[in-house]
């Protein structure tokens, strides 16, 4: 539970932030809310020899009406995008799955770029993320540039951030209220076990959480219905190609078959909000 | 029907015991000022940091501690073989159960085999806790790694040995048959035979505070002070100075705020010897603090059985027999009193009922992993659930209700005190009124119908009732009794009660709370017994200085030995005291009547004289009778004749979503009768605790291994805790059947809500599924088993067995 020895530095900017990642690519990481990484160097599983904290530059803590679009802050913790009335009304999903991350604890400290940056496939934002579309913003040593939801999470904790690169700014296309989260895990604060994600604005996106090794969209799914599969039959298809990993909680199998239930009232209960 | 919520019970006409009062220790708990060890500024100490096996059965090739001696702030490293000079004894095991039981050598640190993931290889010692940790990470040790003896009944079958030299697994055979013949004439005869297997998994305690050493030495003459996260200071100073060879009257062991122990704070552990070895090899205090992953390894675990029941019974049910097999993990090593766990429920798994016949055969067996031990209930709740568990099979098989199958069985109300097959005398009881409380109050009827109509209806939402009426035995325990099992001490405990000159009371006891209320509960009794307020009663405890004698606090012992040598004390400084009036007031002590704390000449009542004054005057000893020494001050052993046996019924209501396997436990009821409740507050603070744990047996903790012997479950994210959000609000009923084996009349309640519970939801969740043909379900009840058993229901449209 004491971390290996690291240096710690607090960014006042994000230019400063880069900097400092810059200078040690290798071994630097930035923190956020903390609450993904510092658990893993309590356990000595990652080791960062420099610390990078951008949890108090300011500016970085929004949810907007953007438009055509909804802006989020990189920093804007859980809780204020579970009370946000913007997310609300235009990203309803989001704010839906933010009030069900870990305990109130966890909402208060972690924030959404850190989920996503994070890239763990038990996440949920970065399901609702994928299901809506989003597109990321990330600001490195040569300017930003902009990766789609769909070409953001890459392998087992492993993004398209590059390791001198800062995600700053989460654009969600807004949408109305057709979309549902389902999450199945045996504590209110613990992990989904599986998680759905459903949005049924245009064209029917779903996406995945905990069934493999990354946030992952349910293809087949989609197929199915944009081919006019009712939801049922559509929802047999959630764990079509994917190998949802085995733990102490649940086996791959009963995975797949928790999928299928959960994709099946995802899609009903966002029909039912599409009315 | 009794079976309501008391606001007094078993109290005095005007006293304050039977009352609801606000518990006195919480405040510094709840504002963050009570200090536990870790809390202790130490100037000076030194921080141990232990290297643990990473696998669970290796020889110990060689320990290089070069580069950890060179990290930074370190002051030492030693191995296993570095501190035997240090040992005058091998770790302590209190309780040999049989005279032939093998016990493996066991030192704090390994010296040439590592037994389980956890144990220790080699210590390091520096000037802070994180320097000690980064060297620990340098020590660099090689191992052979040996096959390793997993799976309880893999290694009962001796394939894999747990300790490369020995010969077996078996630790020991342990039996009780009174009368042999008589259990196998009841099976011969029997028209109905059930027999289940059953198993109890590894549970880790988790209690909120992890454990914590801090030994510092004392300036001069050799003394120690052992601070240390225990429920047992004062049998650990015994055992700390028969293993570590310091004379125990130079040892001090004193308890602070302990946060919880729920019996793995009942022990002795390598991390305390060290500390106390290492305070004396370096000259400097040393201090451990125990961290929540490595408490998984190295914290005893509780449970870990298999169990083979078989009732006999006739064609309406009445059971005529119960015979009981069972295999004991005791993990790599015997610890304290691992042995005897499962010998705890050994007269326990006939239950509440009246059989004739019983016979109970227990095979302690080693494996690679974490030592097993005292976990809240120990032994009864693992009796309880094999017992309840059966009773539901057996009212399955015959085709009627369970709760009548218990009514046709329990043991009648004016049988008490009963003597049972197993031996025992059940002081007093009254099963079915707890029954009935249970069942009015959970609306048992209207639960059944409307099981029915949603099983009519096909509903997906499965419902399910689960029964469960236990008695235990706890108040541990007649000396005697413990000589016949070969426990290695007794069982009595001590308590001194005595009036400072002002009149204030200072009670000094024996018994070492660790979050049960104990200073709240001693000040309401002896406040009754001197007619004082609660407020001006101190309660001392925790310190072998300050109570040098004790025997701690465990097995739902503290109130009724505890409490009763305190009532002993405090009634013998009232009879002083009356002397002391008597000789004052010029009457004879009969003449006298004491109430609210003033003696008073009956028929006169303005010759009086307060308790206070009485106080003063035995300090001045100015005006004492002849022969009288001064000061009003008692001392009370209470050695009990006989444990306490209480008892009840929990009602369990679950939910299952039939598509997921999700059981939702939607409606608990209890009636449990601890016979007099000297603070209902408190009695209602230990059931919900305990429901709750025994709860999180059946629903969600296990110790997980995999097949190499590792642990799985190293933090509250694996290992699932339950929290107020996973359970309903508790209904609480309670009957109150005193008990004649003390003078209070009490009984333990500590233990009771984990013992009943665990049955009571496991069988609500079968009793959900039967119907589908589902009979037997594993604990966990995790949603894939639930799923995985109606899946496979469903796949064979004839049922399955049970
Ligand atoms: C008890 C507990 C329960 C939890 N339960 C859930 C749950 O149910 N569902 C769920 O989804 N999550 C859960 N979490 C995780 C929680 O949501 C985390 O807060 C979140 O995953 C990470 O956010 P953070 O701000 O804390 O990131 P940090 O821990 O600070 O950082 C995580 C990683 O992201 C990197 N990073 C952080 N910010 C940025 C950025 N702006 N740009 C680039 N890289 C960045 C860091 O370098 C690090 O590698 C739980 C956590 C805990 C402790």
């Amino acid at each position: 539970m004491i971390p290996a020895k690291f240096e710690y530095r607090r960014a006042g900017s994000v230019d400063e932030a880069i900097g400092w990642l810059r200078e040690d690519p290798d071994d630097a990481k930035l923190l956020a809310g903390g609450h993904s990484l510092l658990p893993l160097m309590k356990l000595r599983l990652a080791t960062p020899g420099v610390l990078v904290d951008v949890g108090r530059i300011d500016g970085l803590s929004y949810v907007r009406d953007a438009g055509d679009h909804v802006a989020i802050g990189a920093l804007t913790r859980h809780r204020d995008l579970e009370t946000s009335e913007v997310a609300r009304a235009h990203a309803p999903l989001l704010a839906r799955v933010a009030a069900q991350i870990g305990d109130p604890q966890v909402r208060h400290r972690g924030t959404i770029g850190g989920s996503l940056a994070h890239g763990d496939p038990a996440s949920d934002l970065p399901a609702a993320a994928l299901a809506y579309g989003a597109t990321f913003v990330a600001q490195g040593p040569n300017g930003t540039r902009q990766i789609p939801a769909d070409e953001f999470f890459l392998g087992f904790l492993e993004t398209a951030l590059q390791p001198d690169e800062m995600l700053t700014e989460i654009r969600v296309p807004k949408s109305g209220g057709a979309s549902a989260f389902q999450k199945f895990n045996r504590r209110a604060q613990d992990w989904a076990i599986v998680g759905v994600a459903a949005v049924l604005d245009g064209t029917p996106r779903v996406a995945l959480v905990n069934m493999g090794p990354t946030p992952v969209r349910a293809r087949a799914v989609e197929e199915a219905l944009a081919s006019g599969a009712s939801a049922v039959d559509a929802a047999a298809h959630a764990a079509d190609g994917l190998e949802p990993p085995s733990d102490v909680h649940a086996s791959s199998e009963y995975r797949r078959h928790l999928a299928t239930v959960l994709v099946r009232r995802a899609l009903e209960e966002a029909s039912a909000a599409r009315g | 029907m009794s079976a309501t919520v008391t606001e007094r019970a078993g109290g005095g006409a005007r006293g304050v015991v039977g009352t609801r009062m606000l518990r006195r220790e919480d405040p510094a708990l709840l504002s963050g000022e009570a200090q536990f060890v870790h809390d202790l500024s130490v100037p000076g100490a030194l921080h141990l940091s232990v290297v643990r096996s990473p696998h669970a059965h290796a020889r110990v090739l060689e320990v290089d501690l070069s580069a950890a001696r060179e990290c930074p702030g370190v002051v030492a490293a030693f191995s296993g073989r570095d501190l035997l000079g240090e040992w005058a004894a091998p770790m302590p095991c209190a309780w040999p159960v049989t005279a032939d039981m093998q016990t493996p050598t066991h030192y704090p640190v390994a010296l040439d085999e590592a037994c389980y993931v956890g144990d220790a290889v080699a210590v390091v010692l520096a000037e802070s806790a994180a320097q000690a940790q980064d060297a620990a990470a340098s020590v660099s040790v090689s191992y052979e790694v040996l096959p390793a003896a997993v799976d309880l009944a893999d290694a009962a079958s001796d394939r894999v040995l747990a300790h490369d030299a020995s010969e077996t697994n078996r630790a020991y055979i342990w039996e009780l048959a009174p009368d042999a013949a008589a259990v196998e004439r009841a099976f011969a005869e029997a028209a109905v035979t059930v027999s289940e297997r059953y198993v109890q998994q590894r549970l880790i305690p988790a209690a909120m505070e992890p454990r914590g050493v801090c030994v510092v030495p004392q300036p001069f003459g050799g003394d120690f002070t052992v601070y240390s996260s225990t429920q047992i200071p004062h049998i650990l100073r015994t055992m700390l100075g028969i293993t570590a060879g310091v004379p125990e009257g130079r040892l001090r062991v004193v308890a602070p705020s302990v946060g919880g122990g729920f019996g793995s704070k009942l022990n002795v552990y390598a991390e305390e010897l060290l500390c106390l070895a290492l305070a004396r090899r370096m000259r400097r205090p040393v201090r451990w603090t125990e961290e929540r992953s490595e408490a998984a390894q190295a914290t005893i675990q509780g449970r870990g059985q298999i169990q083979q029941i078989e009732l006999a019974a006739d064609a309406e049910g009445h059971v005529q027999a119960v015979r009981v097999h069972l295999v004991a993990d005791m993990g790599a090593y015997l610890q304290l009193v691992t042995p005897g766990i499962p010998i705890l429920g050994a007269f326990l798994y006939h239950g509440v009922y009246d059989v004739p016949a019983y016979s109970f055969t227990c095979t302690g067996v080693f494996t690679n992993k974490t030592p097993t031990d005292a976990y809240r209930g120990a032994g009864r709740p693992e009796a309880t659930y094999a017992i309840e568990r059966a009773m539901d099979a057996l009212a399955r098989r015959i085709g009627v209700d369970p709760a009548e199958v218990r009514r046709r069985n329990f043991i009648a109300k004016d049988k008490f005190p009963y003597a049972s097959s197993g031996g025992l005398l059940f002081d007093s009881g009254d099963y079915d009124a707890a029954l009935a409380g249970a069942l009015e109050l959970a609306d048992y009827e209207g639960l059944r119908a409307e099981q029915a109509q949603r099983r009519a209806q096909g509903s997906a939402k499965l419902l399910g009732i689960g029964l469960s009426s236990y008695v235990e035995m706890c108040g541990l325990a007649p000396s005697r009794v413990l000589a016949s099992l070969n426990y290695a001490a007794g069982g009595w405990e001590a308590a001194t009660v005595r009036m400072l000159p002002t009149g204030k009371v200072q009670v000094v006891s024996g018994s070492s709370p660790h979050g049960q209320g104990h200073e709240t509960s001693w000040s309401m009794i002896v406040a009754d017994k001197l007619g004082v307020s609660p407020e001006d009663v101190d309660v001392l405890h925790s310190d072998t200085a300050v109570s040098p004698f004790g025997l701690d606090t465990y097995g739902s012992r503290s109130l009724s030995v505890g409490g009763t040598a305190i009532a002993m004390a405090a009634d013998r400084v009232v009879d002083k005291a009356r002397l002391l009036a008597a000789h004052r007031l010029e009457v004879a002590p009969e003449d006298l009547d004491l109430e609210a704390g003033t003696f008073s000449v009956r028929g006169t009542p303005s010759r009086a004289v307060a308790l206070g004054e009485l106080a003063f005057a035995a300090f001045t000893a100015h005006d004492l009778p002849d022969g009288m020494e001064p000061n009003l001050e008692a001392q009370a052993t209470y050695d009990p004749e006989n444990f306490t046996f209480p008892f009840g019924t929990h009602v369990a209501v679950v939910e299952i979503d039939s598509d997921t396997g999700r059981v939702d436990l939607v409606r608990y009821v209890a009636v449990d009768d601890c016979g007099n409740q000297v603070n209902p507050l408190i009695v209602e603070g230990q059931v919900h605790g305990g429901i709750a744990q025994g709860v999180a047996q059946a629903m969600w903790e296990e110790a997980a291994y995999d097949e190499a012997g590792n642990i799985l479950t190293t933090s509250f994210a694996d290992y699932l805790v339950p929290a107020a959000s996973e359970l309903p609000s508790f209904t609480l009923g309670h009957t109150v059947t005193p008990s004649p084996s003390n003078p209070l009349g009490v009984k333990g309640i500590g233990e009771a809500g984990t013992i009943a519970s665990t049955p009571a939801v496991v069988n609500a969740v079968v009793d959900a599924l039967a119907h589908l043909g589902v009979h037997s379900m594993e604990m966990p009840v995790t949603p894939e088993r639930v799923w995985r058993a109606v899946d496979a229901a469903r796949r064979t449209p004839t049922g399955g067995t049970s």
